[in-house]
């Protein structure tokens, strides 16, 4: 190895390490049904053991007539989605044209495979358009699929054994809603990574219907007893000890 | 082409991928009062992702006034409670009386440090009244080191859990002198209530702690036991 020029010895055997970005197990689904397609999202965010966000958003715009879930690493499924509802927008004011699902499939898998697998989303897209319904998953590594219905996530097992059970062809849309709740909430009771409400999305070929927490699972199983609060607030003497933290007993 | 060496390099390379432990989440946690003690757990039991049951009982009875929870490592956990009750046992008909909860905590670490360079991956309270019926607390790490308390908490919750019991029953240390009661000063319902607000509390944000806490109070009267819902997300 001579003195001058750069030294790339250190830099041939790394392999990138990108260290602990924080991934979100989820479960999210969706269910192509008579007059659209239905998406579905649970809405806990977890970081390792514990949980992040009761109530996150996992059902992302990607325009009027597109949504899309995403699951894996947390800001990953944000941006790459933002990036590609903003190409999209740009699409439109040049077209003057409804984007199709298939063009936002095309610029996710393209996206995701440039970066081959390091842009961790796992998403579930869905879209009504001059051509129909669709309904597609996208995987981290660019590759996708066309299915009538879909999970992805942790809890896409739980999920998928729903789904398989209940569904049928050309569903009404109380049939595939109550099919999409059902999935998300067997992932949200038997996943660990997935918890809390269930966010829906109904798109038809005139309407768009965002549902947040169309099922709310936020209730509390036992809060200290409001006899003994008002006890609190008797004993507390805040002059000892200098902060806003509330004793039960001084001692 | 066929390589038995290959064969087994791919199994020694699977063998050291394996491990004899695994977590299994939970949280327990013990609180001790002048005249009553209090164990309590959640009855959770999980690997990765995944919830096992929704019905493990992580508090066992060990004698007629100790009782004993344990979180970590559930294999290891029914293991040692198994080894422990024999030896309780052995001892009723050694010494002609019941083993007391002083000397139990002492065999649970003696127990634990045997182990100590394939430890039993288990994370132990030990709670129960003392010779004068006065709540007690041990907590232990792993391979066997302890110490009496009056309050403690152990598994997946005790980040979440443990500094609200500092912040509302810490009072004197049990070895400061002269000797002073370590025991809380709530009443038994008091600690109850505490109790089941930290669990409903952990159960929110820890996910390996839900579905329902058990909890077990012994006093002069004897053991009894209360049960509450948790979360099941």
């Amino acid at each position: 190895m001579g003195d001058r020029g750069f030294n790339f010895s250190r830099k041939l055997n790394q392999s990138l390490d990108l260290g602990a970005a924080t991934k979100t197990g989820t479960t999210i689904c969706g269910v192509v049904f008579e007059a659209g397609v239905i998406l579905g999202a649970d809405t806990r965010s977890t970081n390792g053991e514990t949980v992040a966000d009761k109530d996150c958003e996992k059902i992302h715009y990607i325009a009027p007539n597109i949504y899309c879930c995403g699951a894996g690493t947390a800001a990953d499924t944000e941006s790459v989605t933002g990036l590609i509802s903003s190409n999209l927008l740009l699409h439109r004011k040049q077209t003057d044209r409804p984007s199709a699902v298939k063009s936002a499939l095309t610029l996710l898998k393209t996206t995701l495979f440039r970066h081959q697998g390091h842009i961790g989303a796992a998403l579930v897209l869905g879209g009504v358009d001059s051509d129909g319904s669709h309904l597609f998953t996208v995987y981290p590594h660019g590759s996708s699929d066309a299915l009538p219905y879909a999970a992805m996530g942790s809890g896409s097992l739980a999920a998928m054994a729903t789904l398989e059970t209940g569904y049928h062809e050309e569903m009404s849309l109380d049939a595939a809603k109550n099919l999409v709740t059902r999935a998300i909430l067997s992932g949200v009771m038997n996943d660990l990574g997935s918890g809390s409400n269930v966010d829906l999305c109904v798109i038809t070929r005139d309407s768009v219907q965002y549902l947040r927490n169309d099922t709310s699972n936020m209730h509390r199983t036992f809060r200290i007893s409001s006899k003994f609060d008002d006890r609190q607030e008797a004993v507390i003497d805040y002059s000892h000890c200098g902060t806003a933290t509330r004793v039960l007993h001084a001692n | 082409m066929f390589d038995a060496r290959e064969d087994a390099l791919a199994g020694a390379r699977q063998h050291a991928n394996w491990s004899p432990y695994d977590n299994n989440g939970g949280t327990v946690l013990a609180v001790a009062g002048e005249s009553y003690v209090i164990c309590a757990g959640d009855t959770r039991m999980s690997s990765g992702y995944n919830i096992l049951t929704r019905k493990f009982e992580k508090i066992d009875k060990m004698s007629g006034k100790t009782l004993m929870a344990s979180a970590g490592f559930a294999a290891d956990a029914v293991t040692l409670k198994k080894t422990l009750k024999a030896r309780c046992k052995q001892y009723e008909f050694q010494n002609k009386r019941e083993i007391g909860c002083v000397a139990f905590a002492q065999m649970l670490s003696n127990t634990l440090y045997y182990r100590r360079f394939f430890p039993y991956y288990a994370f132990n309270i030990v709670a129960g009244l003392d010779a004068e019926g006065k709540g007690a607390v041990f907590t232990y790490d792993a391979v066997g080191s302890y110490e009496r308390t009056n309050y403690s908490c152990q598994g997946s919750g005790q980040a979440l859990i443990m500094p609200v019991l500092d912040n509302q029953l810490k009072t004197v240390s049990p070895l400061v002198l002269p000797a002073a009661s370590s025991a809380t000063p709530l009443s038994e319902q008091e600690a109850i209530d505490l109790i089941k607000d930290c669990f409903a509390t952990a159960a929110e944000r820890d996910i390996y702690t839900g579905d329902s806490v058990e909890l077990w109070i012994m006093n002069a009267e004897g053991v009894r036991k209360e049960e509450m819902a948790l979360r099941a997300d």
